[in-house]
């Protein structure tokens, strides 16, 4: 399901295409260079720290912002240049941009009266966008008279009502608090899957990204760096700064020695798959849930291990996270917390090993 | 009890709380209040509300043949010549300009006010300080300067030569009091708008493009509606003056187009009618608190 890999991209004609996409504001460069495919249906997360660029590509998509060079598509139709309201997407906007002088039925109203659909339509597709979004009952209400959460909805079935062939979502549950986020992610979600569109949001938060999308595109200081699904991104990082962003990690400092050898800085070879030149500084990552733990005598024979000095033990209740010095590198390892095992006092000689495919070597 | 012991004993005796002492202190608060705003009560009653009163008497009184003012015989008689043709087109001409000049204001100003309120601080600051310059120049010497541009010789008549529209001469015209109408009031209808505008998130405008408005819909929809109040406050400080305005169209109407506020100071001063006057300026007043009331129904609320 979640596996809408490359292969199917080009294929068809992509929802969304980006070519050598750039936009600057004065001398700032805010999206550099910038090339990406989205495809029909997917459900897309740019993902990044603020001031990335991931907003102002978004609204690019949106025609909010006029990009300064490049060729943006929308199901093949050159688009960059068209206002807003020519394009056949929808925004639902960070803080929502409710009409605070219309109720919710006239605020999901709105993009069909603007295209002047006849009047009985309109209430038929306004109701059934309502129920999409399950606010029947609240027609009447202004969105000052609404939770976040349901706000976020009118918002949702107020770009949706005008079946956009994106719908696009800017930084959609940024607003809400932790618990209703984590529902509201199952439901875009479901949403997403009932409604067959595709989805292209925004988010600076890893774990949203990770949860809802079918893939990501990860972005810094303006460069998309790297774009995939999940997994790809959590287990193959292109560099530190995708490693680092996407979950917790333990980064090494490493460099090549040949396409299966990597030289840590202690000076210890080790095996590590990579591709890059020889010498080339690169990172050995290495997650703390895939890391081990043993006494320094009985690292098993298949593993490679770094020996250090336990600094101190976080409890987390369903696992423990253990933080290890090694004079050159610090890392942490994450233990379930199982009865029995290994449990080392803080002070005390541990090994941290790994197996060859728990890590991956990233370019620095 | 360990706990507050290290507190001072005073303290901790005042500190228990009684409905007594709550009830006192709401007392104390409410009389301080009252002081405070004393000067200022004072002050309107005593050069607003009597005088107003003075006012009110003089327009049921009766002018005598001296032209002096007879209170004894209350009446009606002032009121009922304010339905005489003349008094009557005075009011409707006086009207119209007041109604013309908030239009222009409204047409030029909303534009302005938008372009303003969507800049950085900086700018909009600086821009709002542009719009304050002209109250530091005084207003009667503002208006004689507006004579000089619009006169025989004056700049307004050289363009309109030059550009071949003929010699046109707009002192002392009707169009002459509204173009110095609508210079003399526009920045008070550029600052409730911009105040009305600069609030509003414009995230609303971008919302509403992308939802396939056209950027005059997106106006007509979503600005115009919620810069309301704005709309609302502004006209009013602009109509209000307008129509009761006494030196603009002194100096650059002409003797063809009296207005109310010149009729007003022509009942009191030269015709030495004062009960006219006092009622014509009592019709004034009630099309304001009229103008106002409906500004607190409608928009006012939400300022």
């Amino acid at each position: 399901m979640s596996d809408r890999g490359d292969h199917q991209v080009s294929e068809q004609i992509a929802a969304v295409k980006l070519t050598a996409i750039t936009k600057r504001f004065g001398s700032v460069v805010a999206v550099d260079n910038v090339d990406l495919e989205i495809a029909d249906g997917e459900f897309f997360a740019l993902l990044g720290p603020s001031g990335c660029g991931k907003t102002t590509t978004l609204r690019m998509v949106a025609g909010l912002e006029f990009p300064t060079e490049g060729s943006l598509k929308i199901f093949g139709d050159e688009a960059g240049t068209l206002p807003p309201n020519k394009r056949p997407v929808n925004t639902v906007f960070q803080d929502y941009a409710l009409f605070p002088h219309m109720t919710v039925e006239a605020n999901v109203a709105f993009g069909l009266k603007m295209q002047r659909v006849a009047k009985q339509e309109i209430a038929g597709r306004v109701q059934e966008a309502i129920s999409l979004v399950r606010l029947e009952g609240l027609e009447q209400r202004r969105s000052q008279q609404l939770s976040g959460g349901q706000r976020q909805r009118v918002a949702l079935a107020r770009a949706l009502v005008n079946r956009p062939k994106v719908l696009l979502l800017d930084e959609p549950l940024g607003a809400l608090d932790l618990k209703l986020r984590q529902e509201m992610q199952g439901e875009l979600k479901a949403l997403q899957r009932e409604v067959g569109i595709t989805f292209v949001f925004v988010t600076h938060d890893q774990e949203e990204a990770l949860t809802m999308a079918d893939r990501i595109g990860v972005m810094n200081e303006g460069e998309l760096l790297q774009v995939g699904t999940p997994a790809e991104i959590y287990e193959h990082p292109v560099n530190r700064f995708v490693a680092n962003f996407i979950g917790q990690t333990n980064l090494l400092d490493a460099s090549v020695v040949s396409n299966d050898t990597v030289c840590l800085a202690n000076g210890v070879h080790i095996p590590g798959k990579s591709d890059l030149p020889v010498g080339t500084r690169v990172a050995v990552c290495l997650r703390p849930e895939r890391a081990g733990m043993h006494p320094p005598e009985e690292v098993p024979a298949d593993q490679q291990s770094v020996v250090g000095r336990l600094e101190s033990v976080t409890y987390l209740g369903n696992a423990l996270v253990y933080t290890v010095v090694l004079g050159w590198a610090r890392l942490e390892v994450r233990r379930e917390n199982q009865p029995g095992g290994y449990r080392p006092h803080v002070g005390e000689e541990v090994a941290v090993s790994w197996t060859l495919d728990a890590i991956s070597v990233v370019r620095a | 009890m360990t706990m507050v012991a290290d507190r001072p004993e005073w303290l901790e005796e005042a500190a228990v709380a009684t409905p007594e002492f709550e009830k006192a202190a709401e007392r104390a608060a409410s009389r301080r209040g009252f002081l405070l705003s004393l000067p200022a009560y004072a002050y309107l009653v005593l050069f607003f509300a009597v005088p107003l009163g003075i006012v009110m008497i003089y327009s049921f009184a009766t002018r005598n043949r001296f032209g002096g003012t007879d209170l004894s015989g209350w009446n009606l008689d002032a009121y009922r010549k304010l339905g005489e043709p003349i008094v009557r087109d005075i009011l409707f001409r006086s009207l119209w300009l007041a109604i013309l000049t908030t239009l222009i204001c409204l047409v030029v100003a909303y534009p302005f006010a938008y372009f303003i309120a969507t800049r950085t601080p900086l700018v909009r600051n600086l821009m709002l300080v542009f719009v304050m310059i002209p109250f530091w120049t005084n207003f009667l010497v503002r208006n004689y300067a507006w004579r000089v541009l619009l006169g025989n010789d004056g700049l307004f008549t050289n363009i309109s030569e030059a550009l071949g529209l003929g010699e046109r001469e707009l002192l002392f015209t009707t169009s002459a009091v509204v173009i110095g109408l609508v210079y003399g009031f526009l920045p008070f209808m550029v600052l409730p708008l911009y105040a009305s505008i600069e609030r509003i998130d414009l995230s609303l405008v971008e919302a509403s493009r992308d939802l396939y408005a056209s950027g005059f819909q997106t106006f007509r929809r979503v600005l115009l509606p919620l810069s309301m109040p704005g709309v609302i406050a502004g006209s009013i400080l602009v109509f209000v003056p307008s129509l009761g305005a006494y030196v603009t169209p002194e100096i650059l109407g002409g003797a063809k187009t009296t207005l109310l506020g010149s009729y007003i100071v022509t009942q009191f001063l030269t015709a030495r009618n004062w009960p006219v006057g006092a009622s014509l300026s009592f019709v004034l007043m009630a099309v304001m608190l009229v103008a106002t009331l409906v500004y607190f129904r409608t928009g006012g609320r939400n300022l």
